[in-house]
């Protein structure tokens, strides 16, 4: 058949698949690295957000509207191609995570900022009425109720990065996606993308299904 | 009156205003040490403002002043001073949902006081033996029943070894066979000579456990006196009338 030569050739998929795993290593580097930067950065966002004086809650609101209206892939063109222009010379990796990370870090701070204000008041005044510093109140009581609530939203914004840095072959990162648009040009078939394609699916489905099944729990008002 | 100590709270012409309303108005009131207060009077009448003003849970006018122990209490850093003194028991509990019955009560202890887990721990379970419900020690809050909750709430405002405990209406949101196990156990903390300022609708508690009632309406301090003074021979007429009505029904 000549379908099945074309799009699903095994023996082009067999020769491409190692190229194609050194790709996804890249890919789940550039993810984790933007993944992490991105908690840590949201989380820092949104307590910044409760606590700080007024002037920096301003600038953060800035921020998180700003990284949340720009494309990705502009942020990341800009990161890359504009930025030299002022001296700053990032690698395709350290751009694609920068990128990554400081959009990430607008959502994952929007969400935890959700997740502490759904925690009752009568917390915050408990924790008050004990004497325990803002630090404590926030390490001990909010953010462990918090972080129950914020998981399935946090989850989705996992899956969300790992999907976006496919954005970085843009760049000339060797991520998954680009080696597969290089195999599928030495091999003149397109099969390495159909391969591509099934490997962000079989990395992705399990943590899709993670969040349905977290939030059919949550849902069930247990807290 | 007299194994009552020297002046613990001192309130001076208390003023809240939200906005343009104003919530109380000029409050002047001394508690003294061991002296067990209750506040009553209708919904609204600012009684409850007036509590959580003492450990500042809620800001007051700046020409105001609360002291406690000697401390002005005011933003700054000597409001965590005040509020490790002053310990506060909710009407709807507030207990931490997502720790057992100890931690809820040793919390505060390891984190303010530094106090050394061990001896946390053993204080938290002699309190908890205190309050009645010693075998809850490693449930949440969740699995317990509303009046347990507020005696675990208890314990864990006297694991501070609090100056005072402020109650902020401790049984209106009990279901009426649970409102006596909590009553018990304040009735028997009264007994030990804690200082306490009770804001409360339960006039039978008041009646029997207070040193001093204070009757409040529309933001005033309308009439103090000793229980048999306001129960029996209140000489305000806005008094009388409260009490015609929730004693008559």
């Amino acid at each position: 058949m000549n379908l099945i030569n074309t799009f699903f050739n095994m023996q082009v998929l067999i020769d491409s698949l190692p190229q194609l795993l050194r790709g996804l290593v890249v890919t789940l580097q550039i993810g984790i690295a933007s993944i992490i930067a991105g908690l840590a950065g949201g989380l820092f966002l949104a307590i910044a957000r409760l606590y700080a004086p007024s002037i920096v809650r301003l600038l953060i609101r800035f921020y998180i509207d700003i990284f949340r209206s720009i494309p990705l892939l502009v942020l990341l063109i800009l990161v890359y191609y504009a930025l030299p222009f002022v001296g700053i010379r990032l690698s395709p990796f350290v751009s694609a995570v920068t990128a990554l990370s400081l959009v990430s870090a607008a959502y994952t701070a929007e969400i935890f900022r959700a997740g502490i204000e759904a925690i009752p008041q009568g917390q915050f005044e408990a924790s008050a009425a004990l004497g325990l510093s803002n630090r404590h109140t926030m390490v001990d009581v909010i953010l462990p109720q918090a972080v129950r609530i914020v998981i399935p939203p946090l989850t989705n914004n996992c899956i969300n990065v790992l999907k976006d840095t496919a954005l970085a072959s843009v760049v000339a990162m060797p991520d998954l996606l680009k080696q597969a648009t290089q195999a599928q040009a030495l091999a003149a078939n397109p099969t390495p993308l159909i391969g591509a394609a099934l490997i962000y699916v079989l990395l992705l489905w399990p943590m899709v299904a993670i969040v349905a099944r977290l939030e059919k729990h949550f849902s069930k008002g247990k807290r | 009156m007299d194994r009552l100590g020297s002046t613990l709270i001192s309130i001076r012409s208390l003023t809240k205003a939200y906005g343009d309303f104003t919530v109380l108005h000029g409050i002047d009131l001394d508690i003294a040490e061991g002296e067990v207060v209750c506040v009553i009077g209708p919904s609204g009448s600012g009684k409850s403002t007036l509590i959580r003003c003492i450990n500042h849970l809620e800001a007051f006018s700046r020409d105001s002043t609360i002291t406690v122990d000697g401390i002005a209490v005011g933003p700054g850093s000597a409001l965590a001073k005040v509020r490790a003194e002053v310990g506060m028991v909710f009407q709807s509990f507030n207990l931490f949902p997502h720790m057992t019955v100890l931690r809820n009560i040793m919390l505060a202890p390891l984190r303010v006081r530094k106090t050394p887990v061990v001896e946390a721990e053993r204080k938290a379970r002699e309190l908890l033996a205190r309050v009645g419900i010693a075998e809850q020690a490693e449930k949440y809050p969740g699995q317990l029943s509303g009046g347990q909750q507020q005696r675990v709430a208890i314990a864990r405002a006297l694991a501070m070894q609090p100056k005072v405990l402020l109650f902020d209406e401790p049984t209106s949101s009990l279901d009426p066979e649970m409102v006596g196990e909590v009553l018990d156990v304040m009735r028997k903390l009264a007994g030990t000579g804690v200082t306490m300022v009770v804001v409360t609708h339960e006039m039978g508690f008041a009646r029997q456990v207070a040193d001093r009632v204070i009757f409040m309406d529309g933001g005033r301090l309308v009439e103090e006196g000793t229980p048999e003074e306001i129960f029996d021979n209140p000489k305000e007429e806005r008094t009388r009338g409260f009490l015609r009505a929730v004693l008559n029904h």
